[in-house]
């Protein structure tokens, strides 16, 4: 079911809490992968708060789906989700990144309650996943898994092991994910390490691929409904998007990937976050 | 391992990994939570039967070893329990970061099977030899390592990783071992070394297809040399036996241990750590490979060569009767036992009664 006016208001503004969370938890932790995060958040919000069959409440049902966060280095944005989906006490991201916390830049599932996978060491997630997904065939359930990877992280070797056994295996129950924000630590995807045709690559890997703006939640969602919708081959959906979308000078600035903020940079971006809400939810009322 | 009924499996027919594979099918049987997985090694690690018992829990992932292991780390978190099977060379070294970041730090419940270990595959030369994994794998968090002296043994490691939960790597050979157990019935528990032989002048601490070799050299040193040598089988790396090393060390002062795998970071490093922390001193010798990649050759030449067999072990153990004697010192009205070398005078520079 494509997003209703209020659905789409709805998503808009939890969007918005979560970046906002996403500043605030960078600002006490000193620093955070904002970038990245901020690239991501749209995705994640509409399949944490629409898609994903996932009870906060029950995070360990056997039958639930997964989202396998392969760009592990997105914590913070990953924390504050949980907080707004009340998994975590959002009181608890003033410890984030210091000494004894639960709570750090790569998340730990054994001590984050809901967290599919400890990820972070880049590649990772899409074995996992399909690893996830392969048990339901063994188990006989039916959930979905989704698995999240970033652009620069598709330079890894084992993110292509893992993509040949999704498609030899006929995994599509399992659904790629990449967010593709063009941009790695050391500059661009295609100045560090050319990844185009990168579509074409995942073509040749044996999937169909979905590209849609991965910023605005109105064609993302309608995406992401054909994306589970797969029956012949397993889909990867691309994501175009931007690292640090939302904050005027993050967006497009790979010095962004990781940083932190001094109180007036702090300041701008809280009130880029309200202006761009302001926009997005214009939009809203333009397109419905 | 309460409740569990134990299969006899016969090792005069079946070389260890084909032990290894009857007994996956067995346990395959039992749990339908079982599944097996390998990398295009399925026929050499003899896990066929598996595959044709049970065709929808069977996996193979093609020449992909880090693919392998992070399936496996997904499977266990949905609640199933992957069996890998692969080179221990490739399980220890190809895919060392998902080993380490995918099954021991989430410490799921994966069971890793390294074949063809040692110097065993010994023609296929270093690039299949795995000299280093044990160093590495006994580093891993949660991770239990197991080295089985034979099939049978094999066969009880399996069935002790199954009823354990969490990652275990079990160390095999590539199959062609020679037979130490005559049953499964000797009291195999996980994290406690085996008594082989009684002894009380020297211990020689072994495992994998050493402990053969020792057991051997055991008989010689008692008949030609009327030396009496205990013998352990230590198959679990991780946990060690603190209580039987330094039970040995207390009562025979002289250790040599014995592997299949390089000195540096192996079982000898081991043994002599628990020793060290718990202020024992004792003469002490490890056989291995002395931080040198093996020559090619069939296994029971290259052991020879590497002074890994039963020739080596005698001759190492009279040497250090020869050399290290067990004195006994009194001071103060106390009497401890201590060493004494000849080449070697440390009572002269320290105060030598090793009771730290």
């Amino acid at each position: 079911m494509a997003l209703t006016k209020n659905e789409w208001i709805r998503m808009e503004k939890e969007a918005n809490a979560i970046r906002n969370l996403t500043l605030d938890t960078c600002n006490w932790a000193g620093g955070a992968h904002m970038g990245g995060s901020l690239s991501s958040i749209d995705f994640l919000t509409l399949l944490y708060f629409k898609y994903l069959k996932f009870d906060p409440k029950n995070y360990d049902d056997e039958n639930r789906d997964r989202i396998i966060v392969s760009k592990g280095h997105i914590g913070v944005a990953i924390a504050a989700i949980f907080a707004e989906l009340g998994l975590l006490d959002p009181a608890e991201l003033k410890t984030f990144n210091l000494t004894g916390s639960r709570l750090g830049v790569h998340l730990d599932s054994r001590k984050v309650k809901g967290l599919e996978a400890s990820t972070g060491s880049l590649g990772h997630g899409s074995a996992m996943a399909l690893g996830e997904a392969l048990a339901a065939r063994v188990t006989g359930r039916k959930y979905k898994t989704w698995v999240l990877l970033g652009d620069g992280e598709c330079d890894e070797g084992s993110v292509w092991e893992a993509a040949m056994a999704t498609a030899s295996f006929h995994a599509i129950d399992l659904i790629t994910v990449v967010d593709r924000n063009r941009f790695m630590i050391d500059g661009n995807t295609e100045e560090v390490m050319k990844l185009e045709p990168f579509a074409d690559k995942w073509r040749a890997f044996g999937f169909d691929v979905i590209q849609t703006d991965g910023h605005h939640l109105r064609t993302l969602s309608d995406a992401m409904e054909k994306a589970m919708q797969a029956k012949d081959k397993p889909v990867c959906l691309i994501l175009n998007t931007i690292k640090g979308e939302g904050i005027s000078y993050m967006a497009g600035n790979p010095k962004w990937h990781y940083g932190a903020m001094d109180a007036e940079n702090y300041k701008q971006a809280k009130k880029d976050l309200a202006e761009f809400e302001a926009k997005r939810l214009a939009r809203v009322e333009k397109e419905a | 391992m309460g409740g569990m009924n134990y299969t006899v499996v016969d090792s005069k027919r079946l070389a260890t990994a084909e032990i290894y594979g009857k007994t996956l099918v067995e346990l395959g049987e039992k749990d339908k939570r079982v599944v097996a997985l390998t990398a295009d090694l399925a026929k050499s690690t003899k896990i066929g039967d598996f595959k044709e018992k049970f065709p929808d829990r069977f996996f193979n992932v093609g020449i992909a070893e880090q693919n392998l292991f992070g399936i496996a780390a997904g499977m266990a978190k949905a609640g199933l329990i992957p069996f890998i099977s692969t080179f221990s060379v490739f399980a220890s070294l190809r895919a060392t970061d998902q080993l380490h970041t995918d099954i021991c730090y989430q410490n799921v419940n994966v069971k890793i099977i390294g074949t063809h270990s040692g110097t065993s595959y010994g023609q296929a030369g270093s690039t299949h030899h795995a000299i280093e994994d044990i160093a590495v794998v006994r580093s891993l968090v949660n991770l239990k390592v197991i080295v089985p002296a034979d099939g049978i043994e094999t066969a009880n490691a399996v069935r002790a990783a199954y009823a354990t939960d969490g990652p275990v790597y079990i160390r095999i050979n590539r199959g062609f071992d020679q037979t130490v157990y005559a049953d499964e019935n000797y009291g195999f528990e996980l994290g406690k070394g085996v008594l082989m032989n009684d002894g009380n002048d020297i211990t020689v601490i072994a495992n994998g297809s050493c402990v053969f070799q020792a057991v051997q050299a055991a008989k010689i040193l008692e008949h030609d040399y009327g030396i009496h040598a205990r013998i352990i089988n230590l198959h679990t790396i991780k946990p060690i036996d603190k209580e039987i090393i330094l039970k040995a060390a207390e009562d025979t002062r002289r250790i040599i241990t014995v592997e299949d795998h390089t000195v540096l970071g192996g079982l000898g490093t081991a043994v002599g750590e628990v020793i060290l922390e718990h202020g024992r001193a004792c003469a002490f010798k490890k056989l291995g490979l002395n931080d040198c990649f093996s020559a090619i050759g069939f296994h029971e030449d290259l052991m020879h060569i590497n002074g890994i067999d039963t020739d080596s072990i005698v001759k190492n153990a009279v040497d250090m009767m020869k050399h290290a004697h067990v004195v006994e010192i009194t001071a103060e009205g106390k009497t401890t036992k201590a060493l004494k070398f000849d080449d070697r005078n440390f009572e002269a520079e320290i105060d030598w009664t090793d009771e730290v």
